[in-house]
């Protein structure tokens, strides 16, 4: 496949701040690759840079094998989705969409065929002559992505795009763009916080925190091989286990000695071990590797969400089996549940559920506004 | 109480807050008008009559011309298109010199913005009567250009009494009415807009007129009402600035008041005001279609 973009060595300071640390980041031809961290972690920067909002400190952005460091956005063959959508209030959707043709000084019926052709690739058919200020998000959305398509640009970049939109409407805007992207054959660079809308759109992720890339792969990759803590608890549920490697395909944690799948540690080098919550089953106290008292008990629809107290540390665990409070269980693993990654500057952070709730997740749900806000 | 009282309990509190309001407004704004419309259309003897509506469009005078003739004019027809072009001119002047300010203002930081706002509105808590005199020892023939044109032994100009100087006067005046309405709309103005349209292909002439001039267009009519309105009344400046040669429509209101002819001081400010209220009407219109909808 082809490089459509490189990203070389990128770093970049607000008010000397370090927003991006020496980047380095191939996006090839065809691909949906998202952005993926929390507020603050410099995504956001990083699609500006693409975009030619933002010029970067030091290395440089590379676009089909040319450098583009300088050039305006107005000069570069990628196009932009805002957050809020942009959408210009005194234009009626056609126009919004016609846009960037009318500046082109494209004839007019070669403008009305393919402002036609975008409505339907959108499914907008028939709102040609609406307001847009008075079209729902999900609408206002649409037209927003047909206006930055419509000059094919090589390049779409999507700013946290279904931010504002409900649940229902994220879901369906989700399909809806993968749809748009398989018909149309464009690069699409997604910036989002939200873990599950990553894993479920793109061909490849990049992990960010702290203005670093911590990973890159497929959404299978990065979940099932999470490079280190940070990783691991913000893609999915993870238990994030202290342990010790004996040796190839044997690790120690909380006094028992489990199978793994893992190769090519030192002998007895400490370890983070990753345990998903669903990956773990629940057995009878004496057939347990190890055991442990249930400490809470949440119904989520499809399964329960328990917190089990094993030798002072929380794990969670997925079950549809049904465990009550205070009972005690036992737990066993499956050599494939367990992943063992390298001691990282983020471990210790992650991975405990001894002060989980409900309602302080959500307290810690990054407003989708945050960042954009911050860089003002 | 039951939802339905509370919410009459609710309206007639909003009523109540809005009496002194509707007061003051029937008082100063209604009854005055009222009043101008009844002194116009009647005689010394409060019976009513059109002669004084009649006698501005009919009224005539003699002038000698430029090249010595004389010839015969509607007096008050002739004033009232002397105060509109002047009027016309200093607007045109100010939009031509506010947009672009306006424009540099609101893309400045915070602390300068601030800064040029303040300065912008300093003159105008002067008074208007010192700021006129001002203009007057700045534009005399023994005036501050004139002595500064001839310490640097260039030839003298003669500003003071012709139409150029009451349109000095005019802009200085109110400039700042169209500067702020202006402002005020491009600060509000998301810079998002303005970062996709260079991103759909816009060179920064690009953006300014397809998205700044529509989106600040609000701004641009009201500051065009904000100094056309009282450019066009004004009477001060041109009898300072214009030595009283360039006799404007607020002029002849005054004049007519001071003679106490108040019945045809009214007729004058009567039909001024119908004029003025139907070309803000239509102006509304004509740029109300253009505001909204594209091809």
């Amino acid at each position: 496949m082809q490089k459509i973009i490189e990203l070389k060595n990128i770093t970049k300071s607000f008010d000397g701040e370090v927003v991006l640390d020496r980047i380095n980041l191939d996006i090839y031809d065809h691909e949906f690759l998202t952005l993926l961290g929390p507020s603050g972690c410099g995504k956001t920067t990083m699609l500006r840079l693409i975009g030619g909002f933002e010029t970067p400190d030091e290395g440089e952005i590379v676009f089909l094998g040319e450098t583009i460091n300088d050039v305006p956005p107005h000069k570069r063959n990628v196009n932009t989705v805002f957050q809020k959508y942009a959408l210009f209030p005194h234009l009626n959707v056609y126009e919004n969409i016609a846009f960037p043709l009318r500046e082109q000084k494209v004839a007019r019926d070669e403008i009305d065929r393919r402002v036609k052709e975008m409505l339907s690739l959108v499914a907008l058919n028939g709102f040609e002559k609406r307001n847009v200020t008075r079209l729902s998000g999900g609408q206002q959305q649409r037209v927003a992505i047909a206006r930055a398509l419509i000059s094919h640009p090589r390049v779409l970049l999507l700013d946290e795009p279904l931010g504002a939109l409900d649940l229902k409407l994220r879901k369906d805007m989700q399909t809806e763009l993968k749809r748009i992207q398989q018909t149309t054959g464009i690069t699409f660079v997604f910036v989002t916080h939200d873990q599950e809308e990553a894993l479920s759109m793109s061909d490849t992720i990049v992990v960010m925190d702290g203005g670093r890339i911590q990973q890159i792969g497929s959404s299978i990759d990065i979940y099932n091989e999470p490079v280190n803590a940070f990783v691991a608890d913000f893609i999915g549920e993870s238990n994030i286990i202290d342990g010790v490697m004996l040796e190839d395909r044997r690790v120690r944690m909380s006094g028992h000695t489990f199978d793994c799948l893992d190769t090519g540690f030192e002998r007895n080098e400490p370890v983070d071990v990753v345990v998903r919550p669903e990956d773990v089953d629940i057995v009878p106290p004496e057939c347990g590797m190890l055991r442990g008292v249930v400490t809470s008990v949440t119904f989520m629809g499809v399964h329960y969400e328990i917190i089990v107290d094993i030798n002072g540390f929380k794990w969670m665990i997925q079950t549809t089996d049904f465990v009550d409070v205070d009972e005690r269980i036992g737990i066993s693993l499956e050599p494939d549940a367990i992943h063992i990654m390298k001691k990282s500057e983020f471990s210790g952070m992650f991975g405990d559920y001894s002060s989980f709730s409900n309602e302080f997740d959500e307290l810690n749900e990054p407003s989708p506004d945050a960042e954009s806000e911050e860089r003002g | 109480m039951s939802r339905a009282e509370k919410r009459q309990t609710a309206a007639a509190m909003q009523r109540a807050a809005l009496a002194p309001y509707t007061v003051w407004a029937v008082v100063f704004i209604v009854v005055p008008l009222f009043f101008i419309a009844y002194y116009a259309f009647t005689d010394d003897n409060f019976a009513f009559t059109t002669r004084h509506i009649v006698r501005f469009f009919t009224a005539t005078s003699e002038v000698v011309t430029d090249a010595g003739a004389v010839r015969e004019v509607r007096t008050y027809l002739l004033i009232f298109f002397r105060s509109l072009k002047l009027a016309v001119i200093s607007t045109i002047i100010c939009l031509l010199m506010g947009y672009p300010f306006a424009y540099l203002i609101s893309r400045a930081s915070d602390r300068a913005q601030k800064t040029m706002i303040t300065l912008i509105m300093v003159p105008m808590w002067m008074n208007f009567l010192i700021r006129t005199y001002a203009w007057m020892t700045i534009l005399q023939d023994t005036g501050l250009i004139n002595s500064l044109f001839g310490a640097l032994r260039l030839p003298t100009v003669h500003i003071i009494g012709t139409e150029g100087a009451v349109v000095i006067g005019m802009v200085y005046d109110y400039l700042p009415y169209m500067i702020l309405p202006i402002y005020s709309v491009m600060a509000k103005m998301d810079v998002k807009l303005l970062e996709a349209a260079r991103d759909l292909g816009c060179s920064s002439a690009g953006v300014l007129r397809r998205v700044v001039l529509p989106l600040s267009m609000p701004g641009v009519i009201s500051g065009i009402t904000m100094v056309l309105i009282p450019s066009i009344s004004t009477f001060y400046i041109s009898q300072k600035l214009g030595n009283g040669k360039f006799y404007l429509i607020g002029d002849a209101i005054e004049s007519q008041y001071a003679a106490n002819n108040l019945h045809f001081a009214a007729a004058i400010a009567f039909i001024f005001m119908v004029i003025l209220l139907a070309g803000m009407a239509l102006m509304r219109r004509l740029t109300g279609q253009r505001i909204y909808g594209g091809a």
